[in-house]
């Protein structure tokens, strides 16, 4: 059972690319989600925002899967201390 | 030609610095950049606009437009053209901008977003307009022929000059003023460029592997241009020829390049040159410094001139003058010209290692003298939109 940090994710995927939430899983590709350069910097952005992190360019530029983003976002948040939180809203 | 970058206010100083191999990119100063992720800008520096306008006519003037009519003036003044009466009707004015007067519209928005007022400043949108820089210049010199502005992002001043060319070319004007211009440091548009993810947080390493994105630039460049015969029998001087003009559309995605767009404009530029590919010694680059142009443009190229490849001196002066969006085309052409009349060729500066996907002659780091009697200038743009110049010694 995925966490709430990926459940979100996976929402936020599935809204972002306008994909049905069960095409979206915790182990898929951008590639497999038919996600190129562009939707994946969206994706990013929309995290970010959700999350209230900052991804750098490095690091954004890194994630081509589902599991990659959840795992820099768990990062992220862990050193912004509000990972016990979950998202702000 | 004229030209104010961030390797100088003038022709001279700015090729001074392109043969030198020095770049004009450092922290960007004209804004607070304490909130932005990348601190380095290619900015026109040491510039007083007021040596250059009265105060009435700078209160309509964006800087970008203030870039274009400064390069427009050195040009005329360069050129020895004169507008008389009867020339003024067959002129043609054509630029290019990508973004026009953003900053004028950025403190418009400013004022009615943030400050809570209520009104923005009656002079936003002819500051603002994109077109302001060739109406200005239109303006100034009495030029009333055709006169307009091309916006097609990166693309912009390649196809204004294309189609300034290939009127005189066909006979329709008798003179063209033609180039592009830009000024890009507004924070709302660092910002979006920041989310896109593709300018560098150090500096701009066109074909290097270890290159990060592009370093947005500012300045204007302008040519006069006028058929050979009218230019000889008056005794102007004659930098060089523009001797052909392709252009494509990739027809794919509004951000990916593909090779195919990029090499379809090569060959129509060659083609409207009536060149084969091994007549070509220098291309200046479009050369952004992206892992995606610049590993998308070898693959062009090498589709395009095939073995020749191998003899090709390509570089990128993005690498020095930065990336100017609607301009850039217009100081590339610049320094293409200079380069052939010189005879040597600017470097891609900045460049550190080798990368197995950019392996082209890139000329790094230091110019090289050479003899060069044909040379293509690329500009391929957001939105697939590719526009190629040749050009003849």
């Amino acid at each position: 059972m995925p966490d709430d940090i990926t459940e979100k994710v996976l929402d936020l995927i599935a809204a972002t690319k306008r994909l049905p939430r069960e095409q979206v899983t915790v182990n898929s590709s951008f590639e497999e989600l038919g996600l190129d350069s562009l939707d994946a910097i969206n994706l990013i952005y929309e995290v970010e925002t959700e999350f209230d992190v900052s991804v750098s360019n490095e690091v954004a530029n890194s994630i081509t899967s589902v599991p990659q983003l959840v795992e820099k976002l768990k990062i992220l948040l862990a050193e912004s201390g509000s990972s016990t939180q979950g998202p702000p809203k | 030609m004229g030209i104010i970058s961030a390797l100088g206010l003038n022709l001279a100083d700015t090729w001074t610095s392109l043969r030198q191999g020095i770049p004009g990119i450092g922290p960007i100063q004209s804004l607070d950049i304490s909130k932005l992720r990348f601190q380095n800008g290619a900015e026109v520096r040491d510039y007083a606009p007021e040596q250059h306008f009265k105060p009435d006519k700078l209160d309509l003037l964006d800087r970008f437009a203030q870039f274009a009519l400064i390069a427009a003036r050195q040009a005329l003044a360069d050129s020895g053209l004169k507008i008389v009466p009867e020339l003024a009707g067959k002129t043609a004015v054509v630029t290019g901008s990508c973004v026009g007067g953003q900053a004028s519209q950025d403190s418009g928005f400013v004022a009615v977003y943030k400050n809570n007022s209520n009104r923005v400043h009656p002079l936003t949108i002819p500051r603002t307009m994109a077109n302001a820089g060739a109406s200005h210049i239109s303006m100034e010199f009495g030029i009333s022929g055709p006169v307009y502005t091309i916006s097609t992002a990166c693309s912009s001043a390649n196809h204004a000059m294309g189609q300034a060319f290939w009127m005189v070319r066909s006979g329709q004007v008798q003179a063209a003023i033609t180039g592009g211009s830009e000024s890009p440091f507004s924070f709302g548009l660092l910002k979006a460029w920041e989310a896109m993810r593709v300018v560098s947080s150090d500096t701009c390493r066109p074909f290097s592997k270890d290159r990060r994105g592009l370093i947005l630039g500012e300045g204007a460049a302008m040519m006069v241009l006028e058929p050979m015969e009218a230019a000889i029998e008056r005794g102007a001087r004659i930098y060089g020829e523009i001797v052909g003009f392709g252009m494509s559309s990739d027809a794919g995605h509004i951000t990916s390049p593909t090779f195919e767009g990029p090499a379809s404009a090569m060959r129509a530029a060659l083609l409207d040159a009536q060149l084969a590919p091994d007549q070509i010694g220098y291309i200046n680059a479009h050369g952004t410094g992206t892992p995606g142009n610049d590993q998308t443009e070898t693959r062009a190229i090498r589709e395009v001139f095939g073995a020749h490849a191998n003899q090709l001196a390509v570089s990128s002066t993005k690498s020095m003058h930065g990336h100017a969006l609607g301009a850039a085309g217009a100081l590339e052409a610049v320094a293409t010209v200079m380069a052939m009349r010189e005879k040597i060729i600017p470097p891609t500066a900045n460049f550190t290692t080798p990368d197995p996907d950019c392996d082209l002659d890139i000329v790094p780091n230091q110019a090289r003298p050479a003899e060069v009697e044909f040379a293509l200038s690329n500009s391929f743009a957001f939105g697939g939109l590719n526009a190629v110049l040749a050009f003849r010694r």
